[in-house]
């Protein structure tokens, strides 16, 4: 136990900031449930008060993108492969990296005294004034979790930025990088960028709720719109912070199960590089229906199409490295080959909300939810859950049981679908409008609701059974061979499983012919 | 609401109702929604054709490249530096020939949505947790939206707390309302009905039930209307003199007279 706690080998700290995010999205999962139950019926059904459900959907949204995916992807991940897929002994700062970790872990705690607090947050994860203002709920506990997870991600970006630049293997230059090494080097940058801006926007909410002062309030010469363009400034970064480093986990994936190099790699980089760039120049499409400016509102809708461009680069490499491959299939690539499903769907039903006039009928609907849910809900969180299969036998020098994982594959993949998909339809149908616990306006959605309920149930079955299969595989698992997947890549290759303090026997050094995906 | 209703209305509406409307040759006021169902149409088309696409292309390499025996290696072609610019630039810019494509065609649905058309019934909205208060030129005030069949709306909007969204689906167009600014937006009920506006920025407990019915009325009964019901509150001076916002006095003249 204490030398968990104390622990500042990056294995250990990727290990807990893996078991904080999967609690996070346990919890957030438990009120999806809930969510999708008060809206099986319209009017009032399992919540006892409309601001029930609005805490609970301020604690889904909140949770699962602060306390699950940019801490799964940029924690866990982060911290478990880069040392290793570098060659590295550990992260530059390993103190810095148990702080990061630890931090991380009180947002965590202080995002779950929502559920014993008295009046706890019902702002939603995008927190709004006036509303998050004037509302009689606690909007501080919602400052301090994006302070505290916020601070501790600018540490990890700080942190790990300094380890890919000064840390790699002697002889590894950067076109031998694996994927997801520049997936996370882009992220991270974007996140050291706009993360700030975040942190200010909401201290300055805190001020206003407690302090009295007048940032955002307009009869005082303040100004709501500022919040929200402050806000998005960082949100809408921040699904590039989950975008990449899921895209490089999939491609780690994919590469290995195929045995084929990323196709085109160097534009695939160039691809990553370029969401950089256009990511600070788009958050207005947040802002289509909030009364900004006409000029900016068309010009962000070019910008916002122009995404299309670095990110059809980057899927024309991973439509490419499975051709001519040669595909084993274990449950990590049941995941990685859901993924292209999923990105395609994902991605392309942004086109609409990118489109200004479009977004003008969908903007507030249950399509948003279905679009965002698609890319980011299932498609990100789908590439940690297939990583947490791929690196199974790392973590744990444990094999996990393949047919529990497969079957609870399907009732995930089948799960999402049911449950998203009359989400689309009922948005573009009825206008079925986002965060209404109550819909009796709108009767005719109710038997779609009924079938996305009977998704979610379907999905939280698979997470259940998923989560059993890890725990149960990580003690009574058998052996793992040391390089299951065969994979050229150095955490495989060069290092025992799982890896001791330090990482390497002996520092690996790499040839200018080595990259991590010559299979053999 | 059905969509497919929706385009059937909008469809009979386009073909009938128009010349009904034209006496004075002005019924070439062009209606945002139905240029949100036409543009709707070609994302359709050209979502599915790249998703049809790239789907169809990756079940059928996930499916054909199976390894035959584990030890298999993939045999991808190694590209040369003439080939990764080819694969890297043709694509981009067929991907934004596309977003080109998209945009220009959004754009100029962006000006009809912005542009109101002159001669229209203006209102005056305001929201507060969680009711929807609607004025008229004449001082009328309502909490159900009526408006004159055959005439575009512009509503004039702000919020007395915090930010609400003004959300017509029929007419397929979003607005926030939020205290210290006033946002518009403009729709045009062709034909006379019913149907709802709703809350789409979270506002509090009872978001989803800050709703108000939307009435689009024939000339004369909406005139009728607003003549008596300004009766209550006072008829005050502004009442008829203002004249882009205050309707028709004569109900004949309004509908012969859509500009
Ligand atoms: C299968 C699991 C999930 C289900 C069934 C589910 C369900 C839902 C539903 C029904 C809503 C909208 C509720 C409403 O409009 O009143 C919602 C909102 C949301 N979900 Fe999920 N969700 C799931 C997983 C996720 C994941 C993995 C993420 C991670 C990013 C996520 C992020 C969000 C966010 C950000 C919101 C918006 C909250 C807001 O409106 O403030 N969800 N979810
Ligand atoms: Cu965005
Ligand atoms: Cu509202």
């Amino acid at each position: 136990m204490k030398e968990w706690i104390f622990t500042t080998d990056h294995k250990r700290v990727g290990i807990l900031y893996l078991i904080g995010s999967m609690a996070a999205f346990a919890v957030a999962g438990i009120m999806a449930l809930l969510i999708r139950a008060e809206q099986f019926n319209p009017g009032l059904g399992v919540a006892s008060e409309p601001t029930q459900y609005n805490t609970w959907l301020y604690f889904h949204g909140a949770a699962m993108i602060l306390g699950f995916l940019i801490p799964g992807l940029t924690g866990w991940a982060a911290n478990y492969l880069i040392p290793l897929m570098i060659g590295a002994k550990d992260v530059a700062f390993p103190r810095l990296n148990a702080l990061s970790v630890w931090l991380f872990w009180m947002g965590i705690v202080v995002a779950l005294l929502t559920f014993v607090i008295p009046d706890p947050p019902d702002i939603m994860w995008t927190g709004y004034p006036p509303y998050s203002v004037k509302t009689a709920g606690n909007t501080a506990f919602y400052v301090f979790t994006v302070h505290l997870i916020g601070f501790s991600s600018i540490l990890g970006a700080v942190n790990f930025i300094t380890t890919i630049i000064y840390m790699r293997a002697p002889g590894m230059g950067w076109k031998q990088l694996n994927v997801f090494v520049w997936s996370l080097l882009t992220g991270l940058i974007i996140q050291l960028i706009f993360v700030p801006v975040l942190a200010a926007a909401v201290t300055l909410l805190l001020f206003d709720k407690y302090l009295g002062t007048h940032f955002f309030d307009a009869s005082a010469g303040g100004d709501t719109l500022l919040y929200q363009n402050l806000f998005w400034f960082y949100s809408h970064p921040a699904v590039y912070v989950i975008f990449l480093p899921a895209m490089g986990l999939l491609f780690e994936i994919v590469s290995t199960m195929s045995k084929n190099r990323p196709f085109n790699y160097n534009a695939l980089v160039a691809g990553m590089i370029g969401i950089v760039f256009i990511s600070g120049e788009v958050w207005v499409h947040h802002l289509f229906t909030s009364g900004m400016p006409d000029w900016i509102r068309v010009a962000q809708m070019v910008t916002t199409l122009m995404i299309s461009v670095p990110v059809g680069i980057m899927v024309m490499s991973l439509w490419g490295t499975i051709y001519k491959g040669s595909i084993t299939y274990n449950t990590a690539m049941y995941y990685g080959a859901s993924c292209f499903l999923l990105l395609l769907l994902g991605g392309l039903t942004g086109i609409p909300l990118a489109m200004a006039p479009l977004d003008l009928h969908i903007h507030g609907t249950s399509f948003v939810h279905a679009h965002f849910h698609f890319i980011m809900g299932i498609f990100a969180a789908f590439t940690v859950f297939g990583s947490v299969y791929f690196y199974f036998p790392k973590m744990t020098g444990k094999m996990c049981n393949e047919t529990l994982g497969k079957l609870s594959f399907w009732l995930n993949f089948i799960g999402v679908n049911v449950t998203f998909w009359p989400l689309f339809y009922i948005g573009i149908a009825f206008g079925m409008p986002r965060r209404y616990y109550d819909y009796s306006r709108i009767p005719e959605a109710t038997p779609y609701h009924h079938i996305a309920t009977y998704g979610a149930i379907m999905v939280g079955l698979g997470i259940t059974l998923m989560l059993v299969n890890w725990v149960y595989s990580a003690i009574k698992g058998p052996k793992a061979p040391e390089n299951p997947w065969r994979s050229a890549s150095l955490e495989w290759t060069h290092a025992v499983s799982p890896p001791p303090h330090g990482n390497f026997a002996s520092p690996p050094t790499v040839s200018s012919d080595w990259t991590p995906y010559n299979y053999k | 609401m059905n969509i497919g209703p929706a385009l059937r209305i909008l469809g009979a509406v386009v073909l009938t109702a128009v010349p009904a409307f034209a006496s004075g040759g002005g019924a070439e006021i062009a209606d945002p929604a139905a240029g949100w169902d036409e543009l709707w149409k070609h994302f359709l088309i050209d979502v599915t054709l790249i998703g049809g696409v790239f789907g169809a292309v990756a079940l059928y390499w996930l499916f054909k490249y199976r390894a035959d025996n584990i030890n298999q290696v993939g045999t991808g072609p190694t590209i040369t530096r003439a080939q990764m610019f080819g694969w890297a630039l043709i694509p981009a810019f067929i991907f934004m020939a596309d977003d080109f494509y998209l945009a220009a065609n959004g754009w100029t649905l962006w000006n009809t949505y912005r542009t109101v058309p002159k001669d229209a019934l203006e209102v005056k909205v305001t929201g507060s947790m969680w009711q929807w208060n609607f004025e008229y030129a004449n001082g009328v005030n309502s909490d159900v939206l009526k408006v004159q069949a055959g005439r575009p709306v512009v509503l004039r909007m702000t919020s007395d707390d915090v930010a609400h969204a003004f959300f017509l689906p029929k007419y397929r167009v979003t607005e926030d309302l939020m205290p210290g600014r006033i946002t518009y937006l403009w729709f045009y009920p062709k034909e006379a009905g019913k149907t709802y506006v709703t809350c789409v920025q979270f506002c509090g407990a009872s978001h989803a039930d800050m709703s108000a019915d939307v009435e689009a009325l024939p000339a004369e009964q909406f005139n009728n209307w607003l003549a008596s019901a300004g009766a209550k509150p006072a008829p005050d001076a502004s009442g008829g003199q203002p004249a882009p916002a205050a309707s028709g006095e004569q109900p004949g003249g309004a509908s012969g007279k859509a500009l």
